[in-house]
């Protein structure tokens, strides 16, 4: 009980020199009364330590299903992921016994919700929720793990720990409830950290504060981060590397420099120009016409063909555009990407 | 590090942390929800209120001798109706008892009733509730259908049945046998309540991230689901308690509750109505000890509630 970490180190396929995080071709559906929504249709992306990949897209894009499906956390039913793989270091986490994967929970991987109000226990003190991790995880006792938890309170910058430590998450502002939030998910000392709109519930400041206590978080222990998010400028300060999403597919793959000086995916670039500007007062904001396709009832070909300005007939055909290698480590589903980059 | 150090160091060798001096100041935080909610009771009038009122009633039931009430069973019919004398204070019944003594002492069997039958069906209301709620697909389908099967079955038929049969020794008073009449036909709506309370908590964040942080199924349900969804079904069993004394009152009515000498509120409430418009005393007091018995349960469950509810705090 009091070393989980020695025993995950025995896991079927382990290497310590596999990349950290791999997702590949990973395919999770909805079997609902209404149809079978498939929200992630062969989602890939690769994650090092210390590195930070944005996951962008609309709602309903697929971006917060893919989290909870590498979490393991997926109500199942109604969501079934069908196909692909989730490796950590080597081995593929859609594969390990139910107990196996929840000792990798919070140990290994761990993730922060949109919502932090709603994401903690409210009839339980911050505190408690804390300790209670150290003592069932690390088998710590109370004094121990109080201790621990204070630590990490500080850890988050949350002023007062030792004081505020016995309150109710609800006695706690917005954006000191996501600092719990990421203590919590933190405790454990996971590699891989998924951070689903950790700042979307959030006012303007507070989330530049949030987002700066996660990227030094993310350089003290060398974490590897997944950013989940639609707001673009929070991706620009922050990421390495962005992966666009759009109906459950990632359609473009890029480093975050490439991609804001020349997207290669109509959506991406889109998705950019629909960024309202102070250098475009008094202009027409551009919009991307449309919704996105109901998850239920994909377009064929291309699923953002009926949106796209360089649609033309291949893109309404099956089969679907495949990820056009760009350049080294970049990719992008569109056929028409040399167009669309040359702009 | 030093804040650290100063707890240890407060902590002292024993490795406990520092005791809380108990006073109501801002910065004094106990670090339990059943520490807070007493802190919270302890300022609560209704809570005091309630418990004393519950205290009384339990000592009535546990040593009616206190109560300088005199014989319950000594009925002279000459006494009829008669009013209030010696010990006597609250007049005599169409029997001629002394109404005083008749409704002390039956404050054991209804509460031994009450109380018992409420158990009974809480703990079957909680555990099908909670895991037809928790664990829903094929399990919530069969457990719900079986609930509204047994919600189906007529009251009153179903517990003549049962308790006919359940008092078939003749020498038995039947205090048995009704509280399991009642406690076994009464917890269909405490389960249904908590079905939804759970079903509404499990979706929630706090579950989904407590799942996130490696938490079994077994916590899950009694650290995050469980302490969020007892609110209602505290209230619907605090009536429950109210209806199941006035249900064994029917009973006994009815010839197969309480039976021989039995002495309960509910059988003196259903002797005296006949003779309301005559004699209605008999019929007034063990109603208000009734009544007055149900009112404290329910504003001792409310007031548990609210302090075991951070939120309202």
């Amino acid at each position: 009980m009091t070393d989980i970490k020695a025993e995950i180190d025995v896991l079927p396929g382990l290497d310590p020199h596999a990349p950290l995080l791999e997702v590949n071709n990973l395919h999770v559906e909805f079997r609902t009364q209404y149809g079978v929504a498939r929200a992630v249709n062969g989602a890939n992306f690769r994650l090092a330590p210390g590195e930070t990949l944005a996951i962008l897209g609309e709602s309903g894009c697929g971006k917060s299903v893919t989290a909870q499906a590498i979490m393991g956390i997926l109500d199942s039913p109604p969501g079934f992921v069908t196909q692909g793989e989730v490796k950590y270091r080597g081995t593929d986490l859609l594969k390990l016994p139910e107990n196996q994967r929840r000792k990798m929970r919070a140990n290994h991987i761990a993730m922060i919700f949109q919502d932090a109000l709603s994401a903690l226990n409210p009839v339980f003190t911050v505190g408690y929720q804390l300790g209670e991790l150290f003592r069932k995880h690390r088998g710590m006792s109370r004094a121990d793990a109080k201790k621990r938890s204070i630590e990490l309170l500080d850890q988050v910058k949350i002023p007062a720990a030792k004081a505020r430590i016995g309150d109710y998450p609800h006695q706690f502002s917005g954006g000191m409830r996501q600092r719990v939030m990421i203590a919590m998910a933190l405790a454990l000392d996971p590699e891989v950290l998924i951070a689903d709109e950790p700042t979307t519930a959030l006012d303007v400041t507070v989330q530049a504060q949030i987002m700066g206590l996660l990227a030094e978080l993310q350089q003290q222990r060398n974490m590897g981060l997944i950013l989940i998010t639609h707001d673009m400028g929070v991706v620009a300060d922050v990421a390495d590397r962005i992966s666009v999403m759009y109906a459950g597919k990632v359609v473009e793959e890029a480093g975050v420099y490439d991609i804001y000086s020349r997207p290669a995916h109509p959506y991406a670039k889109a998705l950019l120009e629909s960024i309202p500007r102070l250098d475009m007062k008094g202009q027409q904001l551009n919009v991307i016409r449309g919704l996105p396709p109901a998850l239920t009832a994909i377009p064929q070909g291309c699923a953002f063909n009926p949106r796209c300005a360089y649609a033309q007939d291949v893109c309404r055909q099956d089969p679907p555009p495949p990820p056009y290698a760009v350049a080294p480590g970049r990719t992008a589903r569109c056929h028409f990407w040399r167009d669309v980059i040359g702009e | 590090m030093s804040d650290l150090e100063a707890v240890a160091a407060a902590a002292g060798p024993s490795g406990e942390a520092p005791v809380q001096p108990r006073h109501k100041s801002k910065t004094d935080k106990p670090r339990s929800l059943a520490g807070d909610a007493w802190i919270d009771l302890r300022k609560s009038k209704i809570f005091w209120t309630a418990a004393v009122l519950v205290l009384i009633i339990v000592l009535m039931a546990l040593f009616p001798s206190l109560f300088g009430a005199g014989n319950p069973r000594e009925c002279i019919l000459a006494r009829q109706h008669g009013a209030a004398s010696g010990s006597a204070i609250l007049g005599y019944d169409y029997q001629g008892c002394d109404v005083y003594a008749k409704t002390i002492y039956g404050a054991r069997n209804s509460l031994q009733v009450g109380l018992l039958a409420t158990l009974i069906s809480g703990v079957i209301g909680l555990i099908f509730g909670l895991s037809a709620g928790y664990f829903g697909g094929w399990l919530d389908a069969i457990l719900s259908r079986f609930i509204d099967v047994v919600l189906g079955i007529p009251f009153l038929l179903a517990a003549i049945v049962l308790a006919k049969r359940l008092s078939a020794d003749p020498n038995s008073n039947g205090v048995l046998a009704v509280t399991i009449t009642l406690g076994v036909l009464g917890w269909t709506t405490a389960a249904r309540i908590m079905r939804s309370s759970v079903i509404a908590s499990k979706n929630q964040d706090y579950v989904a991230a407590a799942r996130m942080l490696g938490s079994g199924p077994a916590r899950l349900m009694m650290r995050h689901i469980l302490p969020n969804s007892t609110a209602s079904f505290i209230v619907v069993l605090t009536i429950l308690l109210g209806t199941n004394i006035a249900s064994e009152a029917t009973l006994s009515y009815l010839g197969i509750g309480l039976k021989g000498d039995a002495i309960s509120w509910g059988i003196s409430i259903s002797e005296a109505g006949a003779f309301v418009r005559t004699a209605p005393g008999p019929l007034i007091w063990p109603s208000i000890f009734l009544a007055v018995t149900v009112l404290a349960f329910i504003m001792l469950g409310d007031a548990v509630r609210d302090a075991f509810d951070p939120k309202l705090r």
